[in-house]
């Protein structure tokens, strides 16, 4: 394995799986075709107690593929219907990867809906969990289009408690608010600065930082020396592609 | 041992302008269609329409019968913006109560409870509080002293919802896999109707499904309606499951002004005996 090499979809599975690294025994809940990837390949791989639903009411525990055909018999070994989501997910034992239409520097997030509340542009997903998901547990972030129109200066409505916000809550609100990374189509970011704003923590081979400066709408922390996204192993790249999406959905969510 | 039954017709003509309704299921699972499309007949107006939304909201507000929606999200899961949600609100046309689907279910919980209030951390620092400028935060009388969101009840004139099963005393079973928060609602409401796709003796409740599936207990239903495939186009599994087909269709008639007249003569002006027949017999619009 490994003849062709890691495109840039595989790439940013991996570095989702990465996100998932040492999180143990929680439910990993993902939004999005790589998402799901990544988690699975951390559960197959380096997090194996990493639980995950099927997206109705049942935590599986057979990896099911996220594209093809489905591979041996379904494993189910809990029941989760949406109430005890809730309940898990206030306990706090969640890593959610979600999708963000606008992001800011501090991580303020939104994927509610563009211009004013009251008379949206675009009507988009509404609050759904984001609320409720940054304040009480691990929380990520998928990009697939990066770009300054999401890398905003200002979101236009918060759905996700970015840093600033958390801090203005206090010590006490803000205790199990966590965002873990952010992984777009271009880099991985993070918040490991002294203000918690979004720093580069990795380009995608491929990529630069130049570029990555120009698609970003807000004024990212660079490091003086920024890594490159590591490339995933052979043994991830056959899971990735045999395993685990064989009908290439990730292709359809970041185009070669 | 009171007989409880009654006609979607019966059960609407309780619904007056201006009154809180609650509906039941989530996004296009399981929700109790046949009475809302018997609302979408009904002349009432200026609903405030509280909901896990999928269909349900994009047919009322589409219809105009909403003055506010009170939700977390309205989707249809296979098809994820409710186009004729979308259009209403791009159009301003109601006043979009938007809260996190926690903070939805603790509303509801409140009420079902009779408290005015239940504290969560979910909303604080979001925009939930900025856009929803009545809700107010509670500081823990304790030593923590923490600052919490006071979700306030979320108190229903009505409730309606749809269940696999009942019997004609008002026990409901589910035997899908999630109840959502169906019971709540009932709890939470003054007047509580509950379609099903069929009405069984109480003795054969036990049959159709275990204990676990017998979540609706008769003093929560003041009425029971029999309207077998009654959540139709929504999924109600292990019954049936969405009709992919009708829903995009549905979702298609959100573009095109023309469209929508078509499916509204076809599907939504004619009785639901009617509205079944012509499901089976021309599908689709």
């Amino acid at each position: 394995m490994g003849e062709t090499p890691a495109s840039r979809a595989e790439v940013c599975a991996a570095a989702v799986a990465d996100a998932f690294r040492g999180d143990g025994e929680r439910l990993a809940s993902c939004f999005g075709a790589i998402p799901a990837i990544g988690a699975k390949l951390a559960k197959l791989t380096f997090e194996p107690d990493l639980m995950m639903t099927d997206g109705i009411a049942y935590l599986r525990d057979d990896v099911a593929p996220v594209s093809g055909e489905p591979q041996g018999e379904a494993v189910v070994e809990s029941w989760l219907p949406f109430r005890s989501v809730f309940d898990l997910l206030w306990n706090g034992r969640r890593h959610v990867v979600m999708t963000a239409s606008q992001i800011d520097r501090y991580g303020n997030h939104n994927f509610a809906c563009i211009g004013p509340h009251e008379k949206p542009k675009a009507q988009l997903l509404g609050m759904r969990g984001a609320p409720g998901n940054t304040i009480s547990h691990t929380t990520s972030y998928w990009v697939p289009n990066h770009s300054a129109k999401v890398f905003v200066e200002a979101v236009d409505v918060v759905s996700g408690v970015g840093y600033d916000r958390a801090r203005e809550l206090g010590a006490a609100s803000s205790r199990f608010h966590e965002i873990r990374r952010v992984i777009s189509n271009l880099g991985v970011f993070d918040f490991g600065t002294d203000d918690r704003r979004m720093r580069l923590a990795s380009a995608h081979p491929g990529t630069s930082v130049d570029e990555i400066v120009e698609q970003t709408g807000f004024e990212l922390v660079i490091p003086s020396d920024v890594p490159e996204t590591r490339t995933p192993t052979g043994e991830e790249l056959e899971l990735i592609r045999e395993r685990l999406d064989p009908g290439a959905a990730r292709d359809r969510e970041v185009p070669h | 041992m009171p007989d409880k039954r009654t006609t979607a017709q019966a059960a609407v003509a309780e619904i007056q302008d201006g009154m809180t309704v609650g509906i039941g299921g989530w996004g296009s699972r399981r929700k109790p269609m046949a009475l809302v499309r018997e609302l979408l007949r009904s002349p009432v107006k200026d609903l405030t329409v509280v909901t896990y939304g999928g269909p349900d909201a994009g047919l009322l507000c589409r219809a105009g019968k909403v003055k506010r929606l009170i939700y977390g999200f309205v989707s249809l899961d296979s098809i994820p913006l409710e186009p004729h949600f979308r259009a209403a609100r791009q159009a301003g046309g109601f006043l979009a109560s938007e809260l996190d689907e926690g903070m939805l279910q603790w509303g509801l919980y409140a009420a079902a409870l009779r408290l005015p209030f239940l504290p969560t951390r979910a909303g604080l620092g979001s925009d939930v509080l900025r856009i929803n400028p009545e809700l107010r935060t509670v500081q823990s009388p304790y030593e923590d002293g923490e600052e919490l969101v006071a979700m306030p009840a979320i108190e229903l004139d009505v409730a309606l919802i749809h269940m696999n099963r009942a019997d004609a005393r008002g026990n409901g079973q589910f035997l899908g896999p999630d109840l959502y928060f169906d019971d709540l609602y009932c709890m939470a409401a003054k007047r509580r109707f509950m379609s099903c796709e069929r009405i069984v003796e109480t003795a054969d409740l036990a049959r159709e499904g275990g204990a676990h599936s017998l979540r609706i207990r008769r003093d929560m239903v003041d009425g029971v309606i029999e309207t077998p495939n009654g959540a139709h186009f929504t999924e109600c599994p292990p019954d049936y499951g969405r009709d992919e087909k009708f829903q995009r269709a549905y979702a298609q008639t959100a573009k095109d002004p023309e469209a929508w007249d078509a499916f509204e003569q076809q599907f939504l002006t004619v009785d639901e005996e009617e509205y079944q027949a012509r499901v089976k017999e021309q599908p689709y619009g």
